[in-house]
């Protein structure tokens, strides 16, 4: 911890840039109102079965302590996720590898269509980028949708 | 390679290339990751951490992308050497504590640079001079990409890559860019900046990222989230705002060149004045006067000096590099000493 002392002018520009950096601990400690409704959401004292983490050790920390804890306590986190980042749910990118751990065909077009695109965006052939980017969105969006082999929608445990 | 190899050349993001370099130092974008069961690092015990080092080295060995990379164990390498790959971006001030089981890896441009077990089992990034953003993505997702096919990490269709802190979860993705702005730091526009930013759902940080100050008028702006739009859209966002700051700082030096001229021409040459006569000068006076030249040099009013010199003594003048360059441990004193000799030196 850094003590500062500072003139008026400094103060305010300061307390600008510290509202500009949320931090974990106020979101946390925002949180700590919602105790009450957190208890009776999950089984009081849930604890992560593959590290033995309760929500609490999470609330002191700041941490997670395992990649099974986004399962267990997976109502809590989901209004921490939303309040962090305005949204709960994942729309990047998959890794590449399926479950099976082999490359599946559409992940390798996908691949091989976005260095493609990059290629025509290069070479100032816009009409080729714009039938790739195309292409790209119809594979992003198959890739997905709950595959038929029932994955389970949710961690990886 | 050596990490004293590194002294002898010029890292990538220094050179002053790159798109809008007058202002955009680099850009940066980093992925973090974990292998999928095991605890996170906050909860792993020594042997745990060990088992993940050696996944990571093994892992590395596998990539086609990462051929000819130094894996540096933090154990192995003095306290000076490690400041060192701090000040020159490599790694972050985290990644000095507690050393036991952490790694570096980087290649001998220093555009890639990997940390093991600092928050997150693999902190990937990749830097490039200027305002390149993109490409710097183009490259990360392809090692990303390549590294998956050995590793399984942690991945939730739900919520997306899962990080050790909720902060970080879904892409992983942490894109950030630094700028130079002293423009809009002399006419008081840096606040109006900062809540701008923060609107958007990015931060602004020092030079050396969390917890740093701004000094030498230089900004680290980055997103804060990481979860619900995909890596290009985020990416997209900064790139968005970016621009418009890089206009803002650009119309703003214009402007001092007229309404302003003799005071900013007089501050110029009073700063080189002191630069290439003191014989004794601490960083942070090092990091200011310097940061006025650079203004100086985009501005066509220092004509003997280059920007490459210029960012290439932003890093020299650090006391992990300067030690190195004498080959000995400094005293404060003595590298105050060293500094202003050193910034002499590279000026005439």
């Amino acid at each position: 911890m850094t003590k500062m002392h500072l003139c008026e002018d400094c103060a305010k520009e300061k307390s600008e840039e510290m509202e500009a950096h949320f931090g974990l601990s106020d979101l946390l400690a925002g949180l700590a109102d919602m105790a009450e409704i957190e208890e009776t959401d999950v089984k009081k004292g849930a604890k992560c079965s593959f590290c033995g983490f309760t929500f609490n050790d999470f609330r002191r920390v700041g941490r997670l302590g395992c990649p099974k804890c986004y399962e267990t306590f997976e109502n809590q986190l989901a209004s921490l996720l939303r309040r962090i980042h305005g949204q709960d749910r994942h729309m990047g990118k998959l890794p590449v590898t399926t479950v099976k751990g082999k490359l599946s065909n559409e992940a390798k077009d996908l691949h091989a269509f976005k260095i493609k695109l990059q290629q025509a965006i290069s070479k100032e052939a816009y009409e080729e980028a714009a039938v790739l980017r195309d292409k790209i969105k119809e594979i992003e969006n198959k890739l997905r949708k709950p595959k038929t082999d029932k994955r389970k929608d949710d961690c990886t445990y | 390679m050596h990490i004293d190899d590194l002294l002898r050349k010029e890292s990538e993001w220094l050179k002053g290339t790159g798109p809008k370099s007058n202002i955009v130092i680099s850009s940066r974008v980093r992925l973090a990751r974990n292998f999928d069961g095991f605890p996170f690092l906050n909860q792993a015990n020594p042997d745990v951490k060990l088992k993940i080092l050696k996944m990571a080295e093994s892992l590395m060995g596998k990539s086609k992308f990462l051929k000819g990379t130094l894996f540096i164990k933090m154990n192995d390498i003095s306290e000076v050497d490690r400041q060192f790959l701090v000040e020159r971006h490599l790694m972050s001030l985290e990644h000095m504590q507690d050393i036991e089981s952490k790694a570096l890896v980087i290649d001998d441009k220093e555009i890639i640079s990997i940390m093991v077990n600092e928050e997150d089992h693999l902190r990937i990034q990749i830097l490039q001079s200027g305002f390149n953003i993109m490409e710097a993505w183009r490259m990360i997702d392809e090692i990303d990409n390549d590294l998956s096919q050995y590793a399984n990490f942690a991945f939730s269709n739900k919520w997306g890559y899962l990080t050790a802190c909720p902060t970080n979860t879904g892409t992983g993705l942490r894109g950030s860019v630094m700028l130079h702005l002293p423009a809009l730091v002399i006419t008081n526009q840096i606040g109006r900046v900062y809540q701008a930013i923060s609107k958007l759902g990015l931060t602004m940080r020092g030079l050396y990222g969390e917890g740093t100050d701004a000094s030498g008028n230089f900004f680290q702006i980055s997103n804060q989230v990481s979860l619900g739009q995909s890596e290009t859209d985020l990416l997209d966002n900064i790139e968005k705002l970016i621009n418009k700051i890089i206009m803002r700082e650009s119309s703003t030096r214009n402007m001092l060149m007229t309404k302003n001229k003799e005071e900013v021409v007089d501050r110029i040459w009073r700063a080189y004045g002191t630069l290439n006569t003191a014989r004794i000068i601490n960083s942070k006076e090092t990091i200011t006067l310097l940061s006025i030249i650079r203004l100086g040099v985009d501005l066509g009013i220092i004509k003997k000096v280059d920007m490459r010199t210029i960012n290439e003594l932003f890093v020299l003048t650090q006391p992990a590099h300067l030690q190195k360059l004498e080959n000995k441990i400094l005293t404060p004193d003595e590298r105050d000493v060293k500094r202003a000799e050193l910034v002499r030196s590279k000026l005439t």
